[in-house]
């Protein structure tokens, strides 16, 4: 299967990467290489397999659960140390509503 | 003897004995940081006085008779660990100048048993890469060069190329790296030193910078198969703060250094041996073989038949799920923010995000992107996982009739910088003796076994069943016992 500009301007879209116009074509050549090169896993019959979501191997007990209760918190000014705008125990963001 | 050719483990019976202290010992150490590092650029930032003022607070801890296990011992940190109070950049521009206000599980184990922090090591921008050349932070030189070409500047591997660059190069006695697809073997054997990625879930990933979550995995680096198990026992452990982190004990990795390998049944892949891959790692693959033969080992030719889906399943489940762990840098809440004076909140996040990362990460993001799409979901993701359960049940049905699986760690050993770079598939292709461990969640160890015609490390891997990291060890120190391997690169502190 192979992208054309529309599709890879929607997926820059969907991933909030700006793709300047003169930048299409090479992001396009570069993402039909590997999804050409990717295209062979079609080949493989999977049929009745079950998808392996984590990476935790073969035979190895899932995840355990815990009790579902606040562990942390109350930490805004760690929270908040890096922010690259903040007023007072906020994030501050461009205006979002007029 | 200079205090900067100690072997980790030697290093620890020297101040056990009081014949060095952990001051002398560091400051050896950040001499030689401050020596080599503006010629390898191997750390990205380095902390001196963090590291000699830690040496010192060790040397009182020794004296009041509370020494840990790596009591004293300096170490490199892999910039993608988070360090509290220190910049962590993952490699990347988005995270310049973020200072992490809580210490990953990992580095504080490390902290606890005693360890020494010199600085943070360079890597490919959220390990993404096989050079360490995505690095917005720069490349890194390998301390080995070419005997016919000496002047050629040699790629460490990657992504974690700082920490085995700083290790091989003798700036640190040890290191941490994190292993996605091959990051911690391929750069241990470009730089002939020793790596392990343990089992999924042996180490906690709380604080590690997130690239693809079900394949990463933190190891140790250091310049002997010893060395490499006494620091992943301090780096293992059951840490709630990771769901994915195994509750199970951590054995005494080292003591399983000195087992026999006597009557140990060793798989041999057909699979792996791949056309193009150069006649000296042919040689040296069965000179390992040898090796384990004569020590008392039985060889097995065994079948894993998923191994040419590997890299492909790869290059979907990791930038799937790095698309979504990078959705994060977003220039709201830490790290870069660009935006013009009229920007929007998304005109702010898709600036930022073009400005903040590299080609490779903008690259796998819109892979992962796409892949995980809309009408794209189960073409791709959902196939990548099926044939991700196949890959796992290979290893399954082989480890049924042998204990540990021995292979070449890479195709080829160090190139050059801009070998491999005009097409990315090709630079993708280092990773395919080692991505299938990541895939099946399996321990897998690179132990530097030769040199090949120009004088350049090469390295083999062993490969294990889940949490059994003691044959791993065991199968790989005597490896190297039979290789003997001497060889130090040009570039290192002390030469």
């Amino acid at each position: 299967m192979s992208l054309d500009t529309a599709t890879v301007r929607r997926v820059a879209a969907l991933a909030r990467i700006r793709l300047p116009e003169d930048e299409v074509a090479r992001v396009q050549g570069e993402l039909n290489g590997i999804l050409g090169w990717i295209e062979q896993l079609q080949a493989v019959n999977t049929d009745g397999v079950e998808p392996m979501a984590g990476g935790t191997p073969e035979g190895i007990a899932a995840m355990p659960l815990r009790e579902d209760v606040v562990t942390d918190g109350g930490q805004a000014a760690k929270v908040l140390a890096n922010a690259p705008d903040r007023e007072g125990e906020y994030f501050g963001v461009p205006k979002v509503v007029e | 003897m200079h205090p900067t050719d100690f072997t980790l483990a030697g290093a620890v019976a020297a101040l056990e004995e009081g014949a060095i202290s952990a001051e002398e010992l560091t400051r050896a150490h950040v001499d030689a940081m401050e020596a080599l590092n503006p010629r390898l650029n191997a750390f990205i930032t380095i902390t001196p006085e963090r590291a000699l003022s830690a040496a010192r607070a060790s040397d009182a801890k020794r004296a009041r008779g509370e020494a840990g296990p790596l009591e004293g011992i300096p170490l490199a940190i892999k910039d993608l660990f988070c360090t509290e109070g220190v910049q962590t950049t993952a490699g990347s521009k988005i995270l310049e100048g973020f200072i992490p206000p809580y210490e990953s599980t990992v580095t504080s184990q490390l902290k606890r048993d005693g360890a020494v922090f010199l600085g943070k090591a360079n890597l490919d921008e959220f390990a993404m890469g096989s050079s360490n050349l995505t690095s917005a932070y720069g490349g890194v030189t390998n301390p080995w060069s070419r005997r016919n070409d000496p002047d050629v500047r040699l790629v460490p591997g990657g992504s974690s190329g700082g920490s085995a660059a700083a290790v091989a190069a003798r700036m640190a006695l040890g290191a941490t790296g994190t292993d996605t697809g091959g990051s911690i073997r391929q750069p241990a054997a470009f730089c002939g030193i020793a790596g392990i990625k343990p089992t999924y879930g042996r180490c906690s990933r709380f604080g590690i910078v997130a690239f693809a979550s079900s394949l990463d995995q933190a190891g140790p680096f250091a310049r002997t198969v010893e060395d490499c198990a006494i620091l992943l026992r301090s780096m293992a452990g059951f840490d709630p703060k990771d769901s994915t982190s195994a509750d199970r004990p951590v054995p005494d990795f080292a003591r399983a250094c000195t087992r026999s390998v006597k009557g140990l049944r060793i798989g041999v892949p057909k699979e792996y041996r791949l056309d193009g891959t150069p006649p000296e790692i042919e040689r040296l693959w069965r000179q390992g073989l040898d090796w384990l033969r004569e020590a008392g080992a039985e060889i097995v030719d065994i079948t894993l038949p998923h191994t040419k889906y590997a890299l492909p399943t790869y290059y979907i489940v990791a930038p799937a799920e790095a698309s979504s762990n990078l959705a994060r840098y977003d220039g709201v809440r830490f790290g870069l923010r660009v935006a013009e004076k009229d920007s929007d909140l998304r005109d702010l996040y898709e600036r930022t995000r073009e400005a903040g990362f590299g080609q490779e990460v903008r690259r796998r993001i819109m892979i992962g992107t796409y892949v995980l799409s809309a009408g794209y979901y189960d073409a791709y993701y959902l196939k990548a996982q099926k044939v991700r359960a196949l890959i796992a049940r290979d290893f399954t049905q082989a480890f049924a009739g042998v204990d540990a699986i021995v292979t070449p760690a890479t195709p080829s050993a160090a190139f050059a910088e801009g070998e491999n770079a005009d097409d990315p598939i090709k630079m993708y292709l280092n990773d395919v003796f080692t991505v299938t461990a990541n895939l099946a969640g399996l321990p897998g160890l690179a132990v530097p076994a030769g040199l090949d015609g120009q004088g350049l490390p090469l390295g083999l891997q062993v490969i294990g069943r889940p949490f059994d990291e003691e044959t791993v060890f065991a199968v790989g120190a005597a490896l190297e016992r039979a290789a003997g391997f001497d060889a130090l690169p040009a570039i290192r502190a002390g030469a």
